[in-house]
C-alpha cells in the first residue's frame, strides 16, 4: 500500500521505476477523493496541477533529476501563500483570494520536485485549537469523526493521519503543529523560530508563528524540514545559520543524552496519560540517556502570556484586511467606515474578532504597560528558565496535551477552556525553542502525543532522540481503523 | 496688552533619496503613474514582510554625525496602528522609542546676524504613507500607493524657536545640510521636505509652556511663517479675550491663509505602538559609525568659517556662498583661477548677476549658462583692466545669451576699455569744449556736475573709458590746470 510506505521507500519505489509521480500522485488524490467528504481536511484540491507537476517530477527523474522530496506528493496548510491558487487562512476573509506568489516554503518545497495535492482546513487565521473556528467548517478526528483533530492546523494533522499524503505542511504560534499532531497520532515538528521562512505564510503572531512538518515518522520528518529550513533575505527574523544535515544524524546514539522530565507538566496530569510518558521514559533510558526533572517556576504563566502578545500581535497583523485591496468587500459600502466595519465585521469569524479586541484593548494607552509589556517580562522570565534548564539538561520532555481529542463542539463555547488546552505547548512558542510531538501510546482509543523540547536549533537532536523512541516503538505506525 | 512670548517646535520630514524604498525593492522615483511602483509588500499582501533598507540608516547616521547627535547603538521599529485607505497595512512602521538619532543641535544664523543653537531632540526612521486622490473621480476615491513605503526622517527639534522667522532659518538650516548629506533632495513642492509646527504662547517670563496647537503638513518655507505667525495672532487674541487655547491639529490654507482645527486631543488616535515583531533592533557599530562619518562633506558651517578667513568674506556673504555645495563648489571653482586676493569680486559676482541670472531662468547652479572659467575668464579681464564693471555687466548679459567667452565678447563687440590718456584726454577735451556753460557752473562751485561731464564722456567712448583714469584726467582738465 502506497500510503503507508515512508518517503524513503517511495523514493527508492520512484527511484527504482517500480511505480511513478503520476502514479503516486493518482493514488493520493484517489484517497482524498474517497475520504475528504468525511474528514473536511482539504478545503481546496489542486488535482491537475497536482498531475502536471508530477509529470514534471517524472520527466526530472528519467532526465537524471533526483532529490528525496521530487515527486512526492504534499499538502500545504492554507495559510501558506500559493501562486495562483486560493489561499483562504480558513476564512471567509480570503476565501475570494487568490494568491499571486508563492511562500518561501511553498516554492522550496516546489524546488525539491513536491507535488501539491491541495490546501487544508485550518482554524480561521490559525486561531483555535480544535479546528472549529474554520469559515469552512470542522476538521473530523480520522480516529473518531465526532472528536476534533486539534488545530489550528487541523486539516494537514487529519490528512496526514489518514495518509491522504506522505506529509503536510502546518504552522504553530502556540502548539498549532504538536497539538493537533499528538490529537491525530502523526509526528509533528516545530522547528526554532527563525530556522523556516515566514515569508508569504499569513501572519497571526509574527514573533511566534513558526512553519513546520507532519510526518508519519520523525525520519520522514526530517526529510521535509531539510527542504524547508533556511535562511531567507526576505523575512528579517528567519536566521542565517547553515542548516545541518538532519536525516543523517537520526541513528546518532543516545546514551550520556541527559532528558529533562519537566515537574510543571505532571502536576494534575491525568494518570493514564502520566502512564505513558513514563513508559517512554524508560524506553529512553534503555537507550542510554539519563531523565532528571526539572522545574521551570514560571512555566504556568504562559497561557496568560500568550494571549496578551498573540492576540496584540494579530490586532496589528489583521487590520491590512479592510475591505480595500483584495479578499471580502462588504456589499454597497455607503462611506470609509460602513467599508471598515461591515467589511471586517462579515469577513471574520467570532475567535478572530475576540482575539482582534483583546489585541487593541492590551496595547491600548492606559492598558499596554499593565498587559502588553508585563507579558513581554514575564516572556523573558519564561525564556530565561528554559535557558537555564537547558543548563543541565539536552532535551525537555512531557506530554503534548492535557487530554485526548475532544468532542467536536465542547469547548468552542468556552475559550478559556478550550486555551488551556494549548497549556504545554505554548511555552516553547514563548522561548522561540524548536519542539516535536510523537505518538507514544492512546487514552480511551485516542492517540496522545509525547513531547520533545531543545535549546535554539537542537532540530537534529529532536529528530534523531525521535526517530531512535521510534525504532523502538510501533506508535507511530499505527492508522485510523478504515484508512489502513 | 499682556508680553507675550512665542514657542515654536519643529517636526521636519526630509524623504530620504535612497533608490529603493525602506522596506521593500520598489523604486521610489516622483511622478510615476499611480500605483506602478507598488510591489506586493508595499500593497501589503497577505504574507509579505518588510526587509529594512540599509542605506536609509546609512543616510540617518549621516544626518546624525552632522548635527553631533548621538547615533543609537541600537534602535527599534515600532507599529503606529490606524485605519486609513492609503496605508495598506493598516500601521505605519516608525522608530518611537528608540529612534536611531538621538539629541544633536544645530546653530541658526538669524537676520540680525546673531547665531542662535536649536536643539534636535530626536531624528526617526519611518515610512511614508499612500496618497489618497479625490480630483477627477465620480463618487470615489482613488489610492495611490507610489509613495507608500518611502523612507523618511522625521527631524524633531526642541521648542527652542522664538518667533515664525527663527522657524524658517532653522528650517532653511536644516533644509541646506540635507541637500549637503545628499540625503534628500529637498523638493519642496514634490513633498520631499516639509513640516508640521507645533505653537504655543506664553506670558514672558513665565516658565511653562502654553498649550500647542500643531499645524499639519507646511510644504514651503512661506507657508511656515505665514502658518505660524497666523497661529500665533490666533492664540494671542484668543487668551487676551478671556478664551483658552486647545491642543489639537490644525491645518493651514494657504489660500485663505489661515489655521483651521482639524481634530483636538480628545479626537486624537490611539495608536496603540508597539515593537514591530517583523523587524529585529537595529545593532549599529562603532566601525559603522565611522565608515559613515568618512563620507560626511564639509558642512556648511565649516564651509562659511574657511570662505570667511580664507576669503576675507563678511558672515553673510560666506553664508549665501556656503548655502548649497553645488554654490559653494562654483564660487570657489572661480576663485581657484582667479586668485584669493579676488575673491571678494568672485563673490559679488556669483551672488549678483550669476545668482540672478539663475533665477531669472529658474536654472539649477549645475546647468549655469556661465561656467566657473567663463566667469573667472570674465573676472580677470575686470581685474586687468581690459574692462570696466559696468561693460563686465553687458559682456555677462551676452555670455549668459551667447555662451561664448568674455574674450570674444569683448573683441567682436569692441569693448575693451580705453586706458590711452591721449585718447581720453581727446573726449574730454571735445566734451568740455561742448559744455561752456556746465563748465562756467562748475568753476564757479557746482561739484556736482563733475558726475555730469563723467557720464558725457562715457557716453562719447561707450563706456569703454577706464574710469579711474577718467576721473583723475577730468578733474585736472575741470580745475583749468591744464
Amino acid at each position: 500500500m502506497l500510503h503507508t510506505l515512508s518517503i524513503g521507500e517511495l523514493g527508492r519505489n520512484l527511484n527504482s521505476g517500480q511505480i511513478s509521480s503520476v502514479e503516486l500522485t493518482r493514488h493520493f488524490l484517489a484517497r482524498i477523493e474517497r475520504f475528504n467528504s468525511a474528514l473536511n481536511a482539504l478545503i481546496t484540491l489542486t488535482a491537475e496541477q497536482a498531475l502536471a507537476a508530477a509529470a514534471a517530477a517524472d520527466a526530472a527523474r528519467a532526465a537524471g533529476g533526483q532529490g528525496p522530496l521530487l515527486g512526492i506528493p504534499l499538502i500545504h496548510k492554507d495559510i501558506f501563500c500559493t501562486d495562483g491558487v486560493r489561499t483562504s487562512c480558513g476564512s471567509r476573509m480570503l476565501d475570494n483570494f487568490i494568491a499571486p506568489y508563492d511562500a518561501t516554503v511553498v516554492a522550496k518545497l516546489k524546488t525539491a520536485g513536491a507535488v501539491m495535492l491541495g490546501k487544508a482546513n485550518m482554524d480561521e487565521f490559525a486561531m483555535g485549537s480544535s479546528n472549529e473556528t474554520s469559515y469552512y467548517g470542522p476538521v473530523k478526528n480520522p480516529w473518531d469523526r465526532t472528536k476534533v483533530p486539534g488545530g489550528s492546523s487541523g486539516g494537514s494533522a487529519a490528512a496526514t493521519a489518514a495518509r491522504l499524503a506522505p506529509f503536510a505542511t502546518g504552522t504553530d504560534t502556540g502548539g498549532s503543529i504538536r497539538q493537533p499532531a499528538a490529537l491525530t497520532g502523526v509526528t509533528g515538528v516545530k522547528p526554532t523560530y527563525g530556522r523556516v521562512s515566514r515569508y508569504g505564510m499569513i501572519a497571526f503572531a509574527s514573533s511566534l508563528d513558526q512553519a513546520g512538518v507532519f510526518a508519519q515518522s520523525a525520519a520522514d520528518a526530517a526529510i521535509v524540514l531539510q527542504a524547508m529550513a533556511g535562511f531567507d533575505p526576505r523575512d528579517s527574523t528567519s536566521i542565517d545559520a547553515p542548516v545541518p544535515n538532519y536525516p543523517a544524524t537520526l541513528s546518532a546514539p543516545l546514551a550520556g543524552l541527559k532528558i529533562g522530565l519537566l515537574r510543571e507538566f505532571f502536576d494534575g496530569l491525568e494518570a493514564r496519560n502520566a502512564a505513558l510518558i513514563h513508559e517512554a521514559l524508560k524506553i529512553y533510558r534503555s537507550l542510554g540517556a539519563e531523565t532528571v526533572e526539572v522545574s521551570l517556576p514560571h512555566l504556568p504563566l504562559s497561557v496568560p502570556t500568550y494571549y496578551v502578545v498573540a492576540p496584540a500581535e494579530c490586532s496589528s497583523n489583521l487590520s491590512r484586511f479592510d475591505g480595500v485591496r483584495f479578499g471580502y468587500r462588504c456589499e454597497n459600502p455607503k462611506d470609509l467606515l460602513d467599508l471598515y466595519t461591515r467589511s471586517r465585521g462579515e469577513g471574520f469569524g467570532a475567535e478572530v474578532k475576540r482575539r482582534i479586541m483583546t489585541g487593541t484593548y492590551v496595547l491600548s494607552a492606559g492598558y499596554f504597560d499593565a498587559y502588553y509589556l508585563q507579558a513581554q517580562k514575564v516572556r523573558r522570565l519564561i525564556t530565561d528558565d528554559f535557558r537555564a534548564a537547558f543548563a543541565q539538561v539536552d532535551l525537555l520532555i512531557g506530554p503534548t496535551t492535557p487530554t485526548p481529542a475532544f468532542d467536536i463542539g465542547a469547548k468552542i463555547n468556552d475559550p478559556v477552556t478550550m486555551y488551556l488546552n494549548d497549556i504545554y505547548t505554548i511555552g516553547a512558542n514563548l522561548a522561540g525553542l524548536p519542539g516535536l510531538s510523537l505518538p507514544c501510546g492512546f487514552v480511551d482509543d485516542l492517540p496522545m502525543g509525547l513531547q520533545l523540547i531543545g535549546p535554539h536549533f537542537s532540530e537534529a537532536k529532536l529528530l534523531n532522540a525521535a526517530h531512535l523512541y521510534q525504532e523502538a516503538t510501533d506508535w507511530h505506525r499505527r492508522s485510523p481503523h478504515g484508512y489502513e | 496688552m499682556a508680553d507675550w512670548e512665542v514657542v515654536i517646535g519643529l517636526e521636519i520630514h526630509a524623504q530620504l533619496a535612497t533608490k529603493s524604498k525602506i522596506f521593500s525593492g520598489s523604486a521610489t522615483a516622483y511622478g510615476a503613474p499611480p500605483n506602478t511602483q507598488a510591489s506586493l509588500v508595499d500593497l501589503a499582501y497577505p504574507g509579505v514582510l518588510p526587509v529594512l533598507n540599509a542605506d536609509a540608516v546609512r543616510m540617518a547616521v549621516k544626518f546624525g554625525l552632522s548635527i553631533d547627535a548621538d547615533v543609537a547603538r541600537r534602535s527599534v521599529f515600532a507599529r503606529k496602528n490606524y485605519f486609513y485607505p492609503d496605508l495598506p497595512k493598516g500601521y505605519q512602521i516608525s522608530q518611537y522609542e528608540l529612534p536611531v538619532v538621538k539629541q544633536g543641535k544645530l546653530a541658526v544664523m538669524l537676520d540680525d546676524g546673531t547665531v542662535k543653537t536649536i536643539g534636535v531632540t530626536r531624528a526617526h526612521l519611518e515610512e511614508d504613507a499612500g496618497k489618497s486622490m479625490h480630483e477627477g473621480l465620480a463618487h470615489a476615491s482613488g489610492i495611490d500607493l507610489n509613495r507608500a513605503g518611502t523612507p523618511l526622517l522625521e527631524i524633531v527639534s526642541e521648542p527652542d524657536m522664538r518667533s515664525a522667522k527663527e522657524a524658517v532659518a532653522y528650517m532653511k538650516k536644516i533644509h541646506t545640510l540635507v541637500r549637503y548629506l545628499e540625503i534628500c533632495d529637498g523638493n519642496m513642492q514634490e513633498g520631499s521636505f516639509r513640516c508640521d509646527a507645533n505653537v504655543s504662547v506664553r506670558p514672558r517670563g513665565r516658565e511653562k509652556f502654553g498649550t500647542r496647537a500643531e499645524i499639519k503638513n507646511l510644504n514651503s518655507f512661506r507657508f511656515v511663517e505665514k502658518a505660524i505667525n497666523f497661529e500665533v495672532s490666533r492664540q494671542i487674541d484668543l487668551l487676551e479675550s478671556g478664551g483658552t487655547v486647545v491642543q489639537e491639529t490644525r491645518l493651514y490654507d494657504s489660500d485663505k491663509d489661515e489655521t483651521r482645527s482639524m481634530r483636538s486631543k480628545e479626537e486624537a488616535n490611539d495608536y496603540r505602538y508597539f515593537p514591530d515583531p517583523d523587524l529585529l533592533p537595529v545593532h549599529i557599530d562603532e566601525s559603522f559609525i565611522e565608515a559613515v562619518r568618512a563620507t560626511l562633506p564639509e558642512l556648511p558651517d565649516a564651509k562659511a568659517a574657511r570662505f570667511a578667513r580664507d576669503f576675507g568674506l563678511s558672515a553673510y556673504d560666506a553664508g549665501v556662498l556656503s548655502a548649497s555645495r553645488e554654490l559653494g563648489a562654483y564660487f570657489e571653482a572661480v576663485v581657484a583661477e582667479l586668485g584669493a586676493a579676488h575673491a571678494k569680486l568672485a563673490a559679488n559676482w556669483v551672488m549678483g548677476e550669476l545668482s540672478s541670472g539663475l533665477n531669472r531662468d529658474n536654472l539649477d547652479i549645475a546647468v549655469s549658462r556661465v561656467s566657473p572659467a567663463q566667469l573667472s575668464g570674465l573676472l580677470t579681464r575686470i581685474v586687468d583692466q581690459t574692462i570696466s564693471g559696468k561693460i563686465a555687466k553687458e559682456v555677462f548679459e551676452s555670455m549668459w545669451s551667447e555662451g561664448e567667452s568674455a574674450d570674444a565678447i569683448i573683441d567682436s563687440k569692441g569693448l575693451k576699455q580705453i586706458t590711452d590718456s591721449g585718447a581720453i584726454e581727446g573726449v574730454i577735451d571735445a566734451v568740455i569744449a561742448a559744455n561752456p556753460k556746465q563748465l562756467a557752473d562748475y568753476r564757479g562751485g557746482k561739484d556736482k556736475l563733475f558726475g555730469f561731464f563723467v557720464g558725457q564722456v562715457m557716453k562719447a567712448t561707450e563706456g569703454k573709458a577706464n574710469p579711474a583714469q577718467l576721473n583723475e584726467l577730468l578733474k585736472r582738465k575741470l580745475g583749468g590746470g591744464a
